[in-house]
This record gives C-alpha cells, structure tokens and sequence, in this order.
C-alpha cells in the first residue's frame, strides 16, 4: 500500500468512518429506539399532571440534588424487597409521563420516593423532616435544610406555616416557620404517589401491546 | 413477530455481520498497518534508549541500565533528531501548560468538593447553614469538577502534546486548542456556579444547563482542530494506535455531549436511558480512549521498546468502540425501561472483556520482564499502576452488569467506589505519569523536588486503595442488607457509617497527594530548585553524558 494510497486504505477515513458508524449504532440502540417506543406511552389513569407548585417543588428537589441519595424507580419483587418495604409496585414507563428531567436516580442512600405521597402523607411530617431528618428518624443521614425554613423568636405572621417540631426538638419562645420553597418542596413530595393501579404501559404504536406486557419481568 | 425477539434477534445477526466484516478487514489488513507502526513512535536508531523526562539523571540512568544498552548506533539520532523533537515539543508548549495548568486547579477544588461531600455523609449536620455547600449540591460539583474539570483538561492536554510526538511533526493550529480550552474552562466554572446555585439540569453527568453546554460542545470540537490540521502534515507513515484513540476520542465527545444536552429534545424514561448512554459512553468514548493512547505511548517510550503486539491493539480499538458504546443500558437493570434494551446492555458489558483482555496483554506484556523499570521512572509507575487499575476496573464492571451481582450493587456505594477506580485508579493516575513525563519538556525545566513526586505517588495510592476497599465492603454489605426483607432499611444506612468515615479518611490522603503535586506543579512552573537541564532537555550531551554513564555502572 506505498505507491498511490487509495482514499480506502487512509487511516484517517478509517477512523472517522468507522467511529461514526459505531456511535450512530449505538445512539440508535440506546437513544433513537427507546424515542420511538416510548413517545407514544400514555399516562396511566390514576396519574394526575404536576401542578405549578408541584412543579416549583420538584425543581427545588433537583437544585438541592435530592436525587443523589433517593432513587425513584422501585423494582419488581422479584429483584428486590422493595414492595415489602412499602415502596410500592414495579414502576412502568406510564408512571414518569409528566417526568422530564428524569430523576430516576442511582443511589439508596436514603429509601425510594416514588410512593413517598402515600407512604407519609403528613405534610408537618414532610415539613419538620426536612428541617431536621433526625428529629423523626433516629440514625438518619439525611442533611438538615435549614435555608428552606426562617428561625425566629416570638409568634408567626398571618398566613405563614409553622413547623411543628417532635417536642425534645422544639426551643421554647422560638418558630420555625416554613418558606415558600419549602412548601413547594413539601407539596411535590406529597404528588409522589404512584399506588394508583397501573399495567404495563398502553402504547399506541401497533407493535406495542405484546412488547409491553413481555417487558415486564 | 414479537418485538423483544425481533429486535434481540436483529442485534444477534447485526453483530455477527459486524464480526465477519471484522474478519474479513482484518484478513485484508484494512484494520491498519501491521507491525511497522509499533515502531513509529521512536526515531530512527532510537529504539533502546529509554526516555522520561520526570527521572533525575540518576534514576535515568538505573533506568537505562535496568533496559539494557542503548540499540546499536543510539548515539546517532543526537543532534538532529533530537532538535526536531525539541522543535515539536516546543510547538505544544503554550497550550498544553495551560491546559494542564487549569487541570490541576480544577482538581485540588474537586478534591475538596468530594472530600466536604464525603465528610457530609457521616456528619450529616456539619456545614449545612447555605445552600451551595448542602451534599446535594457539592457532590454534583465534585463529579462535574473531576470529569470537565480535572479528567477532560489533563486529557485534552496530553492529547494535544502527544499529537506532534506521534505524527514526528511540529503542531498545526494550536491557537484553535488554545481558544477551545479556554472556552472549555469557562464553561466548568459557569456551570459550577450554575450546581452551586441551584441551577442544575438534575441528570447526573449533564448537570450544567444547556446554554453552558454549548462552550464544551464548541471547545471540545476545536481542541480537535489541531489534530486533524497536524495529520495533514504528519511525516510518519502508519497512525499509531494512540492516534487512533485520541481521533476517535476528539470526533465522540462533542457528538455525544450535544445530543445528550439537545433541550426539550428527551422526555421520561427515554431520557433516562438517553442519560446512562451517555455517562457511560463519556467514560468509554471520552476518558478511556485518552488514557489508553495516553498508556500505548508512554509505556514503551519510557521503556524504549515497541509494545507487544500492534494488530491486538487495533483489535482493542475496534471492539472497544463496538461494545463499549452500547453498555449503558446495565445502568438500569431492574428499572421501568424495555428489557430488550438492558439485555443488549447486559451482553456488551461482558463483550467488553475482549478489549480489555486486547489492552491488558498488550500493555502487561511489554512491561513484563522490566518491573524494575518502575522503581527508576516515576512515569511509569504512575501509569503502569493505572493500567493495571483498568484492567481490574473493567473485568469488576462487567461483572457488576450482571442481573444476579447487580441486584447486590445497584443503589449502593459500591458503584461509587467502581466508579472511582475507573476514573481515578486508572485515568487520574495515568494522566499524573503522563503530565510527570510532559511538563519537563513544556517548562523547560526539571521537577524541582523528586522527592515530592514519591510522596504524592504514595499519598495517593494508600489514600485510594482505603477509599476503595473499604467502600465497595461496605457497599456491598449495604447491597445485602437492603435485599433481605427482615432488615429494615435504617440497618442498611447504619451499617456504612464506619466505612463511610474510612471513605473520608482515605480521600483526605487523596486530597493531601493533590495538595504536593498542585504544589510541585506551581513550584515548577515559577521555576523553583537548582538548575538540572539534562533530563529535561534531550540534548546530544545530555545522550552521550547518559550513555557514557549507563555502560560505566
């Protein structure tokens, strides 16, 4: 291959080509195709769209990086606990129609949230756990977020929520009162409620009922 | 037809094609030219002569009397080969030091960012006044610091002072690397601001917001510029394999990071397997290509002979951009994403021994035989210890693919401590060997303290392997304790605290390591120490001077 090197044998083109092809292969397996097969996933009945506060809550779950410790996607019983720990069903695609970011998750560090609504709907609960996880959860590792709440000696205004903290935690003569973010915070952990019953996901794409109900381990 | 089946039953016959063109290319030698490149990388009459610009004339010295004599008639590339390597080494130097110099900023400030985040897991109410610093945001910046931040930069600049190494030609079109590194920098530091803030994107990986994706994407394409204005000129007449990685590496990352970042472009669970294409691919088409040409040159230069065999290193090119490129699916197993999808992932993964196997022969082999060699060249230990970490690094991520080990692993800090043994034990260690070999010949200047080059050697490596063993112990047992259904889950989050604390431990002696090379760096770079050009600088005295010193010991 000395004399006349043919654009076929220039290892450049190789590379370029072959790098491209490889990529593009990939990006239609991992990408391209679950595009296709899931655009048309509808949201399942019981699933209700975020509402705005919810919506101003789950960006506040994604600045805080909430989703560096809690996972959202419990897993079939027959993998994991994770139904028995009252983390709810398998999740299916339906159940994040209205998910985008994704926070799927990657880390249990703290338990699974995707039925946290359900699991402990009590919005002073909610509210005085994420001024102080440990007040409630002995052992906890969970950072406090006292920037999501206002410390203040004497009463509360009008229209303001106090946190009503466990009593060996709360200062006498002393509120916590709750900030709007922490009330947005609050409300979307509260939606987090996926205990609606739910199939595998209903595609209309006509290739879709029997992939769907076979993707279900 | 059923839909899994099909699609299962299209990737099978799809890769068997792909393996018969594999063969067939292989058979024609259209893989690339055979044996003659593996000896590129050297002048002519240079093979023999052992090369690392970190060693002090002493230890360079043991090191070529531990290789050997020179090859017959060494002393002939002296002088005018010497000056033109003095010539294309010259041509990088502005770009990489500043590169290299941002790396290692980069990297003493992820250090703290991890090392805060670490301590913040076992004390959990210390620092947690403001916002930026809560865990939540710090451990996103520490990830973001180290991959764009220290990994990328470090990359791009070895890559870039490579480049002229292998293609024996001075550089073309630095100013592009220069503006597109500097563009890249910007970018880690507003998207920094961006975590800090509360500005997130929420992915993991592709934290920063668009707009500041948009100074990657335009950086990363022009760090690029270079390489392809260089090949134009190139006098070699095989592309080492190195070459091939850094190419392939420079056209991935770009591609991979616009898409990844495209808004409003991935909705819901598609996005989710979008996010683990990516993260996975950024390790496998970004960071592992880099360290691999990275290890293919340093290796046998420093040594002085040609790597063992040249056609596996091509076969380890293309099986690891095949596989590689289609593992991320393994990220979630167990999840609500089709299972065909993670059932290709799954299979790739354990592919993916083939590549490695293809690196790890390659690389142990030419080493094999020479192990005193490390003990004299301070590049080669650094780089050496991080193939070896590759090789593990691999084989225990393939296994972690598996359902059976994944149900264990999954959402534990054992893939954290995974994760760190791919991108520090092997990438970060071999990007310190190779900025060791690199920054003599940028400052024109030897190490000023070869001591400290031991100390951060030994800092980091204790320090590393405390985080890692202990971390995957206890994200293990973690793994066990919330698969049994009698533990409650408070036991699992119980249980890792003391390996949690040996975590902080160990990555406090990381941090410390990063603190002496930072130091060393930045006393190197104002010039500290006695005056000791001849190691740095490859002059025929310095040759003869070697020579003279390696046949009289």
């Amino acid at each position: 291959m000395s004399a006349g090197k043919s654009l076929w044998e220039m290892d450049e083109l190789r590379i370029v080509i072959g790098a491209m092809v490889i990529l593009g292969g990939a990006t239609a397996l991992l990408v391209v195709m679950p595009y296709l097969l899931l655009e048309n996933v509808q949201p399942p009945a019981g699933l209700k769209p975020y509402t705005d506060e919810q919506l101003i809550g789950r960006q506040s779950y994604i600045a805080n990086g909430c989703v560096y410790c809690h996972s959202q996607q419990p897993r079939d019983i027959g993998l994991a606990p994770d139904a028995t720990r009252g983390w709810g069903r398998a999740s299916v695609a339906g159940d994040y129609a209205y998910d985008t970011p994704h926070l799927l998750g990657t880390m249990r560090t703290g338990p699974d949230l995707l039925n946290i609504g359900a699991r402990q709907p009590s919005k002073d609960w909610q509210l005085g756990h994420l001024y102080q996880p440990r007040a409630y959860t002995p052992g906890s590792i969970m950072p406090p977020y006292p920037f999501l709440f206002e410390v203040r000696q004497g009463a509360a205004k009008p229209g303001e929520t106090i946190v009503n903290l466990p009593p060996s935690f709360a200062k006498p003569g002393q509120v916590v009162v709750a900030k709007p973010e922490a009330l947005a915070l609050v409300s979307y952990l509260l939606s987090l409620d996926r205990t609606y019953h739910a199939l595998a996901p209903r595609f209309t794409a006509p290739v879709s009922s029997t992939a769907a109900s076979k993707d279900k381990p | 037809m059923d839909f899994t089946v099909s699609v299962l039953l299209g990737t099978f016959l799809l890769s068997i094609a792909a393996l018969f063109v594999f063969i067939w290319s292989m058979s024609k030698g259209l893989f690339g030219d055979g044996t003659a490149a593996a000896t590129e990388i050297f002048a002519p009459n240079e093979l023999g002569t052992v090369e690392d610009p970190a060693a002090t004339a002493r230890q360079k010295g043991d090191l070529q009397q531990a290789m050997g004599k020179p090859g017959e008639g060494a002393h002939k590339m002296t002088s005018s080969v010497a000056a033109a390597r003095s010539r294309a080494d010259q041509s990088t130097s502005l770009v990489v030091g500043v590169c290299l110099t941002l790396a290692v900023v980069w990297l003493v400030l992820a250090s703290f960012a991890g090392l805060i985040s670490s301590i913040k897991l076992h004390a959990p109410d210390w620092w947690v006044q403001y916002e930026w610093l809560t865990f939540g945001r710090l451990r996103p910046i520490h990830l973001n610091l180290v991959a764009y931040g220290w990994c990328s930069l470090a990359g791009i600049g070895v890559a870039i002072w490579l480049i002229p190494r292998l293609l024996m030609t001075e550089l073309v079109g630095a100013k592009y690397a220069l503006v597109g590194g500097a563009l890249w920098s910007v970018g880690v530091f507003a998207g920094t601001v961006a975590i800090a803030t509360g500005h997130s994107d929420g992915l993991e990986w592709l934290e920063y917001p668009w707009q500041i994706d948009i100074l990657l994407v335009v950086g990363g394409a022009l760090v690029g510029f270079p390489l392809w204005l260089t090949l134009l000129q190139r006098k070699v007449k095989h592309l080492y394999v190195s070459v091939w990685y850094i190419a392939a590496g420079l056209l991935w990352f770009p591609i991979l990071f616009l898409i990844a970042n495209w808004p409003g472009l991935h909705f819901g669970v598609q996005q989710a397997t979008m996010n683990w294409w990516f993260a996975h691919n950024v390790l496998g088409l970004w960071f592992t290509p880099i360290g691999l040409a990275a290890s293919y040159y340093f290796i046998p230069k420093v040594l002085g002979k040609p790597i063992h065999s040249y056609n596996l290193s091509l076969l380890g090119f293309w099986s690891l951009a095949f596989f590689y490129s289609q593992v991320g699916g393994h990220h979630l197993i167990g999840g609500p994403v089709p299972s065909w999808l993670v059932t290709i992932s799954i299979v790739q993964s354990m592919m993916m021994v083939i590549p490695v196997f293809a690196v790890a022969v390659n690389q142990h082999m030419t080493v094999l035989g020479n192990f005193r060699a490390l003990i004299y060249s301070p590049t080669l230990r650094f780089i050496v210890l991080g193939a070896m970490m590759y090789t593990a690094a691999s084989v225990q991520g393939s296994l972690q693919a598996l359902r059976g080990v994944n149900a264990v692993t999954h959402f534990t800090h054992y893939t954290v401590a995974h994760a760190h043994l791919g991108l520090y034990g092997f990438f970060t260690m071999v990007m310190f060997g190779s900025i060791y070999f690199i920054m003599p010949r940028v400052m024109n200047w030897e190490w000023p303290y070869p001591k400290l080059i031991s100390l951060h050697f030994w800092l980091v490596l204790i320090g590393f392997l405390i985080y890692f063993i202990w971390l995957s112990i206890g994200g293990w047992l973690q793994g066990l304790a919330m698969l049994d259904e009698k533990t409650s889950f408070m036991q699992s989050v119980a249980m890792t605290l003391p390996y949690l604390e040996a975590r902080s431990i160990g990555g406090g002696l990381m941090t410390l390591g990063h603190l002496v090379f930072a130091g060393h760096f930045f006393a190197m770079g104002w010039k500290f120490g006695p005056q000791r050009l001849g190691a740095a600088l490859l002059s025929s005295s310095v040759f003869t001077r070697l020579q003279g010193k390696g046949a009289a010991a």
